[in-house]
Order: structure tokens, then sequence, then C-alpha cells
């Protein structure tokens, strides 16, 4: 190791082989059977609970917790699983403290949640490893559905059609399934590869074909409508492709970049020391991704990081948890700036940032400006949707779609990222995917 | 610091927590480590006649209910009687007693039902200046099958007898322990004191079997995979053993007749309760068996600090000060007439409450859109469950004052009047 956290410019190999294990290891390491023995038991049993209300997938959290707490496991997640097929990553991913553990009533007590995700992941787990799959096909149908991306809203549709019986294909415009699952969350939430191993083992219902690298309307793949021709029903689950641009000068230098792209790179790394990061490290949003992407510079070695947010921390997307986090990591956090300039010569060399005030008609930029030093910056203000078909109506950039997933073409559900509504969250696009399932079985059986 | 010294029936020690006859008492060894840790007294682990001791099994002889952090709840043993030698036992008692003066030892006893057996063993043990005895007819396991323990303690007749013997044949204060497997504590009670004895103690194991291995289909604990009954004890049986002490201390019959309290003491506050229901002291085993003897240092300063807090000057200020409030249900106060209240600033919204009572109870609780829950008065009958299973102790109960109208019955809540003179009673009718 030649390089150090100190090394000037882009480089790889800033840290010991050592430290990239130690920093990229489970960030919240799972509960052993006495752990969630004792967690469960904190569990009040709430009556129509409020942790299972805040569920976008509505998962009877007393139940499961109950059936852990009891030494079922694999019967807890046949509960989990049977509301949200992709309860395993939900139970890493999820925001939690805004979700379910935020409304538990504990809170209310002692500002100590039910560690829910913790346990849900514990009950997951176990019937996971077992490799066993607790749902069965139901006698086909002879109905064939298309599934456009293999994200989770994809999944849980493809799966939800699947245990009712009919075909599906799923294509998906990547190398490997799994979506954000795969590409968009910080490695250490989900190490172990388990983004894979959970496709894998959703893909145990049977009755789903998976066809990857083909993207909708690409020339060579194919088009809306030869789905509509080939299948019964289409489900568009492919979630948002673009970047939002800053729309500033100099946004087209050298290492100024979207923070998905990042965030995918290293999910993809096989070895995290061959992966280049600056030393100082600009991170222009205030959401997840903006969270994910600091936070990995910082465990990547990078001296620097800061994140820059042009609202407030409270306004921030990313949770106070989330927050935390990044801040125990190291990462700064600078709220009310925004930026209007990225300098340098050639590649970017510094980043510049107005302060913001809250004005009659919204957010000002103030005349004053700071400057912060950056080898790299990394643009996560929100993505947008990729081409569609151009019959698909849009709502506010877009796919539109009534509440069962409907869109404005018959027989075209969608749901996940791309569709209207929901917090761009897995476990939205799992409950979206679902109930668009649920909507098309009724559909495709005549109802 | 509080003046916790008992008298017992003549025996000084110098608090009221003694160690069980049990496995924490077997040996000297044991109970050094028992008095050094701050223990009044110690009732050593029963002795049974000269002869082969008695064999154990080689198995598990505990068995446990555990809570979910496994903390313990209730343990049974199919443990008998020390099987170590008798002259063993003797020299170990007597050694003890010579360097611990000023604590309390008694001799628990289990020979066979004949009067010499009896006589023998209690000259043996006089011979160790222990302070007294304790007659163990209340072991359910291993030796009732031999005629001993509870087989003795079931029968009131040999009770008397045995005790009587112990008296004829012994200057030494005699406890006589008595065992839960019957269906009214008060008979052997009675015939303990009928056969002169100083005091009782109570209560033994209970009958039971703590689970059963579903996979062998065996109960345990298990032994080469069989199972039998043992005998239970520890926090789990403290209710039954409170009872039992307060019918023994409320009945005319053996009023006055002193009882040290036995059945999961655990807390300082287990142990006040207990003498408030009329015990002169406590014996302990489970929570030494599950914490080790520092246990005894919770209960000196707990217990300590109660009494400072109370103004009693000594145990005996506590002892019994309960008794008169143990009554028959035909004399409580129909009019009293209470209401569950919720106070809305300490509820959680954990719903426990509602389900409870709209699922199992009188549908009393209202629930709102947004997770307000209230009492409804005019149905609520202050069954008190809302206040059992309320994780937080948010419910409390609201008492009618006479002449309020109860919305429930619409009736207004009277003056004193119990079930004897209700005119529902037939046999207050039958009186007219």
């Amino acid at each position: 190791m030649t390089n150090s956290q100190l090394t000037p410019g882009i480089v790889p190999g800033r840290l010991s082989s050592e430290s990239y294990c130690e920093n990229f290891a489970d960030h919240a390491p799972p509960l052993d059977a006495q752990e969630a023995r004792i967690a469960a038991d904190r569990c009040f049993f709430c009556h129509d609970a409020p942790c299972t209300e805040a569920c976008p997938t509505e998962i009877d959290i007393p139940l499961f917790i109950r059936q852990i707490s009891t030494g079922t496991p694999e019967a807890a997640a046949k509960t989990i699983l049977s509301r949200n097929i992709l309860g395993g990553m939900c139970a890493r991913v999820c925001p939690t403290e805004t979700l379910c553990e935020g409304a538990c009533v504990r809170m209310e007590s002692e500002g100590n949640p039910v560690q829910i995700g913790a346990l849900q992941r514990f009950a997951t787990d176990t019937l996971m490893a077992r490799q066993s799959h607790p749902f069965t096909r139901a006698a086909q149908t002879g109905k064939s559905v298309a599934v456009v991306g293999a994200g989770p809203a994809g999944l849980a549709c493809a799966h939800r059609l699947a245990m009712k019986g009919h075909t599906v294909t799923i294509y998906d415009a990547h190398a490997k399934p799994g979506g954000l699952n795969e590409y968009g969350i910080a490695s250490y939430k989900a190490p172990g590869n388990f983004a894979q191993a959970e496709v894998g083992w959703l893909m145990q219902i049977g009755g789903i074909t998976l066809v990857e690298n083909w993207m909708l309307g690409r020339e060579g793949d194919g088009d809306l409508e030869g789905l509509l021709g080939e299948y019964d029903a289409v489900f568009l689950g492919m979630g948002l492709s673009g970047v939002n641009a800053l729309r500033i000068e100099g946004e087209a230098r050298d290492n100024v970049t979207p923070a998905t792209e990042f965030i995918a790179e290293l999910r993809q790394a096989s070895d995290l020391a061959t992966l280049p990061i600056g030393r100082d490290v600009v991170v222009i949003g205030g959401g997840m991704t903006a969270v994910d992407a600091a936070v990995q510079s910082k465990l990547l070695g990078a001296e620097n990081v800061t994140i820059v947010y042009r609202r407030s921390r409270a306004e921030m997307p990313a949770s106070d948890h989330e927050q935390h986090h990044a801040l125990d990591a190291g990462v700064r956090i600078i709220e009310h700036a925004a930026p209007v300039a990225v300098h340098g010569n050639g590649a970017v060399r510094e980043v510049e940032f107005a302060y913001t005030k809250n004005g009659p008609d919204g957010l000002e930029k103030m005349e004053e400006t700071f400057r912060l030093k950056a080898d790299q910056c990394f643009k996560a203000i929100g993505q947008s949707l990729g081409a569609t078909p151009e019959a698909i109506k849009l709502a506010g950039g877009k796919i539109a779609v009534d509440g069962a997933g409907r869109t404005s073409v018959s027989r075209v559900w969608a749901g996940g990222d791309c569709a209207v509504g929901g917090e761009d969250l897995t476990v939205t696009a799992v409950a979206e995917g679902r109930d668009a399932a649920e909507d098309i079985h009724l559909f495709l059986m005549g109802a | 610091m509080a003046d916790l010294r008992s008298e017992f029936i003549g025996i000084k020690s110098p608090n009221p927590f003694w160690l069980a006859s049990a496995p924490p008492t077997d040996k000297e060894y044991n109970v050094r480590r028992a008095f050094e840790a701050g223990w009044g007294g110690v009732v050593w682990k029963t002795l049974g006649s000269e002869g082969p001791p008695v064999v154990n099994v080689n198995g598990p002889r505990y068995g446990v209910i555990h809570g979910a952090d496994r903390r313990v709840l209730g343990i049974n043993n199919i443990e008998l009687i020390t099987d170590r030698p008798l002259e063993i036992n003797l020299q170990e008692i007597k050694s003890v007693k010579r360097d611990y003066p000023d604590r309390a030892l008694i001799v628990s006893l289990m020979v066979p039902c004949d009067e010499d057996s009896w006589k023998a063993i209690l000259a043996r043990v006089e011979e160790t200046e222990a302070d007294g005895v304790e007659l163990n007819f209340g072991c359910p396991h291993g030796m009732a099958e031999r005629g001993m323990g509870s087989a003795v303690g079931q029968v009131p007749e040999y009770i008397e007898m045995v005790t009587r013997w112990v008296k004829q044949h012994s200057r030494m204060p005699c406890i006589v322990k008595l065992t839960p497997n019957i269906t009214d504590i008060r008979k052997p009670a009675e015939a303990a004191k009928r056969g002169g004895a100083d005091a009782v103690s109570l209560i033994n194991t209970i009958n039971s079997i703590t689970s059963v291995d579903l996979d062998d289909f065996a109960p345990e604990p298990t032994i080469d995979g069989k199972g039998t009954h043992g005998g239970y004890c520890g926090p789990a049986v403290k209710p039954i053993a409170l009872n039992m002490v307060a019918e023994i201390a409320r009945s005319s019959e053996t009023a006055g007749l002193p009882i040290s309290g036995i059945g999961g003491v655990t807390t300082w506050r287990d142990a006040a309760e207990f003498m408030a229901l009329g015990a002169g002291n406590v014996q302990v085993c489970t929570a030494a068996m599950t914490y080790g003897f520092k246990v005894v240092q919770e209960m000196i300063s707990g217990l300590s600090d109660y009494m400072d807090r109370k103004g009693f000057a000594s145990t005996a200020d506590l002892v019994g000060r309960a008794v008169p409030n143990v009554t028959d249900w035909q004399y409580l106060n129909l009019n009293y007439v209470t209401k569950a209240v919720i106070d809305q600033d300490d509820c959680i919204k954990c719903g426990r409450c509602y389900a409870a009572c709209e699922d199992t109870s009188h549908q009393a609780i209202a629930m709102s859109e947004d997770r307000t829950f209230t009492v409804k008065d005019e149905e609520c009958v202050a069954c008190n469950l809302c206040i059992d299973v309320c994780p937080v102790d948010c419910i409390s109960m609201r008492e009618l004052a006479q002449g309020e109208t109860d919305p429930r019955t619409g009736r207004k809540v009277g003056p004193y009047a119990n079930w004897t003179t209700h005119p529902n009673n037939p046999s207050v009718q039958a009186a007219e």
C-alpha cells in the first residue's frame, strides 16, 4: 500500500486491506437467538398496532415478533414474507426509524423502540438460511405477464403473479437482477451478496423467467407494443434511470459524477482496494443517496467528505438516523448552501456554494459564497424517469397510475420509483408491485 | 438502618432472612459462605436416620420455568434429603454453630414414622447445640413414596403424632414444615399445634412437571427418557404461599401460632409481604440458588429502608399487620364502586387495555380514530384487567364517593354492605 488518506487526487488503496473489510462489514450485525428473544420480549403486542400501520407493506409486526418469541422464527418469516416478499432486504435497508420503529409505542414510553428491523432480519435470515421457500404456486392459469424491471417493485409483482399461477417474464436492463437492491444501496447495508441471494430465493416460487440486458424501447430489445402483443398484461417497474443535473457553471468538469454511479460501481467492485476515491469529496444533496455516497467515500479512505444541502438538516430527506450515521462516520454536513459553480482546470478542484435563506418566494441564494476543495463531486439531488413509451401518460415527471397501479394504457400497470406516489423506498416499491399484481390477477381472471 | 433483629420462637437471628432447608444448606462449606454473606439463619438440609445415606439421581435433578430473558421464574427438583452420612452432617453443624453463635441454625429432619427413629435422631441433633429442629413433612417426591415427607404432611393425625414425639423427646424448639399438596392448609397446621409444635413453616414445594420435551415426549427434568413430578418453588409459587400463610394466620384455631414464611421470597418486598401476612420470619431458597448468597444484602437494605420509612421499631411491628384485612369474600363491601381512569398523558396508546376489555371483559374501553383510549363508565365493572395488562401503569381506579351515581347501574353508591345482607343471597331470604 503506497497511498494513504493524505495522498492527493483520486487514488485507490488509501487503506489497509483489513480496513476495507472492517469498514464494509455488516453495519448492523444480526441478532443471535438470545438477543432476538430478549428484543422480542419488549414487544407489547399492541392492538391494531401502530407499527403495522406505519409499514407500507402492512406486515403484521406484533404477530411475527410473537412467533419469534415462541421459538418459531420460520413462521415469523412467513408472516413477514406473505406481505413483503423482499422482507429480508427491507429488514436491512428500511428507514425503520421513520416507519415501524418510529411508530412503536415504546418510543412514547421510553424513546427506545422494539428492534423491529433487526427482528425481521432474524426471522427472514433464519428461513432463507435453510433455502426453504414458504409459498407454492397455484395451478397454472395459462396467462402470461411481462414485468419490466427486476427491482423491488418488479420482483414483488412477479412473485405475487407467479404465486397466483401466471407465467411471468421479467426484463431488466442490467446484467444482474435486483435493481437498486443490487446497484443502489450502500454496500455495508447488504453485504455478502445478499441482493442476489434474495432474488435467487424469490425465484424458487417457479414460473418466472428472467431476461437480462434488455431495455424497454432500445433498438433490438423491444417496445411496449411488442410486449402487449406477446403478453396478457405488462407491469412497468423500471425505476428512475436519469440523474438530475445541478445546472451550474462547470458541471461538465471531470470527476463531477452522479452519486448513483459511484454507489453502483462500489457495489459491483470485487476488490474495494482498487476503487479510486478522492482525498476531498463533496456530495451535493440531502437524501439517502447522498448519505450512502458520502459515508462510503469516507469508508474508502477519503480524508474530507462533506455533504452540502441547500435547506436545513431538519428538511433533509435523509432521516435523522441516517444523518447521524454520516456524522459518526466522520462526514461533515453543511446545511443552507446551494452549489453555484464547479471550479477547476479540466477536473474539479473546488465547488462553490452560496448560502441560502428562506425568502417570500421560497429558497433564495444569498450573495455570500464559499468554496470547498474537491477532487470528486457527487451529485445526489434526485433522479428522474428515463425514456418511456409515448402512449404512457405522465404526471409530475413520473408514470401516472391509479390506486391499483393502472396506467393510462389498458393492460399496463406500473409501480415503484417510476410511478407516481410512494416515497421511493424499497418497501413502498414492494407494496406497489404486490398490489399491482393483485389487480392484474383480478383483471386476468376476468373479474 | 432499622433494627432487623429477629426472635422467632425464642431463636435469635440478626435478621429475619433464613435459608430454607435445601441444596444451599447441605454442608458446612455452603452454610459458612451463607453466614459470611449475611444470612440471619439457616435450616440445614434435611437429615435422615443413621444408616446408608439416600441416593440421588445422577442426571438432571432440577427443572425450570424461564421468562423471556431466561429469568428464573420457578424451579422444580427431584432431589432427596441429604445424601451425605449423618455423622458428617452432625459434626459440621456443631462446628458451624460454634463459630456463628449469633446466627440461627435449625436442623431439618425426616425419619421413618416410628417413635424410636425420632427419638434417636433428636438425641444426636441436640448434641450439636443447634437452635431447633424443623420437621420435613413436606417433601413431595422420592421420600413420600417411602412413607415420609409429604406422606406424613398430608395426614394431620401423623403430623400431630410425630410432633408430639419430637416435643416429648427433645428440649429443642420445633418447627413443622407443611406441604401445600393438600386441600386445606389449616388442617395440618392445626394438627401441628395440637402436637405441640412451636411453629409451622410453609410452604414446601408443590407437585409439578415443569415442561415436556416435545421431541422426546418426556417430562422435564428428564432422566434417561423418563421424568417424574418434582417440587416446584421460586417466584411463581409466591401467591399460593402467601394465601396459605394468611389462612393459618387468620384462622381462630391457629391464630398466634408462629409462622416461618416460605415460597418464592426473592426480594425484601416479598419478605415484607409474607411478614405482613403473619410470618415471623422468612426462608429463602430459589433466590439464592439463582443469584447466589449475596441476594440477602438487598433484602436487608430493602427491608431496613422500608421499616425506617414506616417508622417500625422492629420486625414485630410489621408481622401480621395485614392479617386483619384478609377476609372472606362474603364480607367484602359490595357498595365499594370504582371506575378505571386512563391517564392520557402517560398512555402510550398500545391498546392492550382495549383488546383485553373488548375481547375478554365488558367492552368498557372506547378507542378513537387517533388511538385515544377512554373508559366508558357506564360499562366499566372495575374488574382491574386493564390495569393488570397495561405495560406502563397509566390506569388507576377512582373510587366513587357515597351518594355518587354509578353510571353503570344508575344507582347511588350506598354505605358498606356485603353479601350476607344482600337481597340476592338465598340464605338471607331463607332466614326471613
